[in-house]
């Protein structure tokens, strides 16, 4: 039998276990993260060598400043037309996310996923971005479909997984994916986006294409191999593909601890493979278009791929599956020090003179109604559960190109069980 | 119907036919795809500037250059996963794994993504690659370099199996799996790259240039994937098998000369149900054969479908021939590989009443 631990004279070697600075019920005190000054970041040349951003790796990229009003050379000069422009696709994910958190609460689907707190990192990103350039997203990018303009209406068919749903009933709630709107399929395995975004970006370059590839991937997913075999193989082709990772601090009740965020940045990954790498304020929308609009150009010129860390905060729980309240402090959202993006872009907006309140009013409302109407129509389509929901026949389309007589077999099986079970409904309805 | 077409050397001209070992077919395929669509890559770990570890893409890089024939990191979730993104973007990735037994850091970007791309987006994106990868044993390679984990993919929703025992085969399957637009995993039988084996490790083995299967025509064709090959015609049994143990099998029937009815399966997925049917119900007994552990294994599957299908036109239950459910030991390798021994007794069990 082997010795005990006390069996020996050296010195006894402990486990860290790494725990979050609040629980629940804990006061909330975010004065141990460095938050640097609005401005002071430089901001290299877009084709510049990769070593070049190791600074801008362990700071944090900010624009907007306490005043409202953007500083230094980040500062993407947007004009007031495609701020409110932002601003609108903020508003509508806003009442679209709170919507559907609703419709699952009243039983029309089983799940949903909210981004509230995250909108920049998909809007403003996905607005640096030209339309066509491929997208791989994780699950709360609904930001980018939004951005796009990919049709509400089938956001919704797609998360009633009713008869308009394109996607034939077969994903989880919010998995979407569009083709036409350069969109990639959302997987639920977690971060095996990336790699494919840089075999995408790859095969763009080896055609000669002019188009980019961008992922998403969260904090505690860069845990995963996929993570860091995408780095790899997209520093050792020189992919044209951006690597955002969303910090949002929470990996379900996991803190980015976890994910090894005590030791370092997430950006700093970037250091280690060659790539270009930063660490944005994510709750800065001028900050994250500003580098989402480097990294794109820097791809489309080949220099090379880009790593982004953007640094957020998960407002909301991980999923209407998850509660929040059960492992952080309820106050860690109202003391986030970074704010909320649509609040920040709003008085942006405001300082510029381009905005007003009353505005704001109106938006909001007519986003909210607009939501409603379209919700109102998808569920004429059905919502889960309540029948209207694809031809039955549906369920073995797709799993090949063509139907194997295996598959052949188990159709006409389902087939069977259906005129049984519902004798008066036609077997392929 | 089965196909049956490769029972004979095609015919050609005196003097003209070219004889190929697999991995010369297997090259042969690789060049003729590469030179016909622009969209098929080739990737892997060693498989451009030397031609691959076992030299199937030998010259490939050299004729077509270095961004269609090109070595990756030794990284077989980042070379499955790059090969799901560059089929959405619409070429035909064809990446190489090294050795099967690799293959599991690359299993979630195959069985969780590749295979369902096309289902989860209603087609919208589907995930058109050829994984290669030597496998199964016979080469003193350990355990490490001796797996046949075919059963794991053919238990897939939405992946194709294909394993071929032949040089023609593997050109015209290879071929067929490259234009396919569903994923399939094409695992090449590394005992025999260079010539069919009779089983019997003590005895040198014979290279493809006298099989009558070594005959590979220059031009494009293709084997469509689901048909089996009948290897030998007998109404004694049905012997159904694969990759490797196809010659074996031959072998040991011949010795003992029996006359089965050998069906080499070529795909698992999709299986060739009709050929299994036909064979079995004219010869009553059926012997299933593969090198892989028993449990589980795609015998297994191969078994229920004939008893459930064949009962009764079954004169003896259906026997299974494998390797043992151990990992592939190195210095016992023999002991472990399904032999002429063992096929033999199962024979001879199967035949007795």
């Amino acid at each position: 039998m082997a010795e005990g631990p006390q069996g020996h004279n050296k010195p006894a070697l402990s486990l860290h276990v790494p725990e979050p600075k609040f629980r629940p019920g804990d006061a909330v005190d975010f004065s141990h993260l460095r938050i640097t000054q609005p401005g002071e970041q430089a901001r290299p040349d877009e084709a510049c060598h990769a070593n070049e951003t190791a600074i801008l790796c362990h700071d944090l990229i900010r624009v907007l400043g306490d005043d409202d009003m953007p500083h230094g050379p980040w500062d993407p000069k947007l004009d007031p037309e495609t701020l409110r422009e932002m601003l609108g696709h903020f508003a509508l994910v806003r009442a679209f996310d709170e919507r559907m958190f609703r419709g699952q609460r009243q039983g029309k689907t089983s799940f949903y996923m909210k981004c509230t707190g995250e909108e920049a990192t998909s809007v403003a990103a996905a607005m640096a971005l030209a339309s066509d350039d491929m997208v791989f997203p994780s699950y709360r990018q609904q930001g980018v479909l939004i951005a796009r303009g990919y049709p509400l209406i089938e956001m919704i068919n797609q998360i009633y997984s009713n008869k308009g749903d394109k996607l034939k009933g077969r994903q989880l709630p919010i998995m979407y994916s569009s083709r036409e709107h350069s969109f990639f399929s959302i997987s639920g395995n977690l971060a095996t986006q990336t790699p494919q975004a840089v075999g995408w970006a790859m095969a763009s370059a080896i055609k000669g294409d002019s188009r980019i590839a961008a992922t998403w991937v969260g904090e505690g997913s860069t845990a995963e191999g996929d993570f860091h075999s995408a780095c790899t193989f997209a520093t050792v082709y020189n992919a044209p593909v951006i690597l955002n990772v969303i910090n949002n601090q929470w990996a379900i009740s996991s803190f980015s601890g976890f994910a090894g965020a005590e030791r370092t940045t997430f950006a700093a990954r970037a250091l280690g493979y060659g790539l270009a790498g930063m660490r944005v304020d994510g709750n800065d929308p001028l900050a994250v278009y500003a580098t989402q609009k480097w990294a794109a150009d820097r791809a489309r010129a080949n220099a090379g791929p880009t790593l982004i860390e953007y640094f957020t905060y998960r407002a909301e729980g991980h999923s209407t599956s998850d509660d929040p309240s059960g492992y952080r402090s309820a106050t860690e959202r109202e003391e986030w020090p970074l704010g909320d993006p649509v609040m920040r872009l709003k008085k942006h907006l405001i300082a510029l003179g381009e905005w007003d309140e009353e505005r704001q009013e109106q938006l909001d409302k007519d986003c909210m109604e607009k939501v409603k109407a379209t919700t109102k129509e998808a569920e004429k389509n059905g919502i889960l559960g309540h029948g209207l929901h694809h031809p039955f026949r549906t369920m073995f389309e797709d799993v090949f190109e063509d139907l194997p007589w295996h598959l052949q077999e188990q159709a006409a099986q389902a087939t069977h069980e259906r005129k049984i079970k519902f004798p008066e409904k036609p077997p392929f309805e | 119907m089965s196909d049956s077409t490769t029972q004979e050397a095609p015919a050609t001209e005196q003097g003209s036919e070219r004889r190929l070992n697999m991995i010369e077919a297997i090259n042969d395929a690789l060049d003729t795809m590469l030179t016909r669509d622009p969209d098929v890559i080739i990737m892997g770990e060693d498989v451009g500037y030397f031609g691959g570890v076992f030299r199937c893409t030998a010259g490939l890089q050299e004729k077509h250059g270095k961004t269609r024939v090109f070595d990756t990191p030794i990284s077989e979730c980042g070379i499955i996963g790059v090969a799901v993104g560059m089929g959405a973007y619409g070429l035909r990735p064809v990446p190489e794994i090294q050795f099967a037994d690799y293959i599991y850091p690359g299993l979630d970007q195959l069985i969780s993504e590749a295979a369902r791309l096309r289902y989860r987006s209603a087609a919208e994106y589907i995930a058109p690659l050829t994984v290669r990868s030597p496998f199964g044993g016979g080469i003193f390679g350990g355990q490490t370099h001796s797996q046949s984990p075919e059963a794991i993919f053919a238990h897939v929703s939405g992946l194709k199996t294909v394993i071929p025992s032949t040089p023609y085969d593997a050109k015209g399957l290879l071929i067929a799996a490259i234009e396919d637009n569903d994923p399939v995993i094409f695992f090449e039988p590394k005992r025999i790259y260079n010539g069919p084996f009779d089983g019997y490790y003590d005895k040198p083995v014979q290279p493809w240039k006298k099989h009558r299967d070594s005959v590979v025509p220059e031009e494009y064709y293709r084997i469509p994937l689901g048909k089996a090959r009948t290897v030998t015609e007998g109404e004694q049994l049905t012997v159904l098998a694969y990759g490797t143990m196809v010659h074996v099998v031959e072998e040991v029937c011949r010795q003992k000369g029996v006359e089965a009815h050998i069906l080499d399966l070529r795909t698992l997925v999709p299986l060739d149900i009709e050929a299994i049917e036909q064979s079995v119900e004219r010869t009553g007994r059926c012997l299933i054969v593969h090198e892989a552990t028993r449990t589980a294994g795609f015998g297994a599957e191969l078994s229920a479908l004939v008893t459930e299908r064949c009962f009764y036109h079954l004169e003896a239950p259906v026997e299974r021939v494998t390797g043992f459910d151990t990992p592939y030991p190195h210095s016992l390798e023999w002991a472990y590989f399904p032999g002429p021994v063992r096929i033999g007794e199962a024979i001879d069990k199967i035949l007795k009443d």
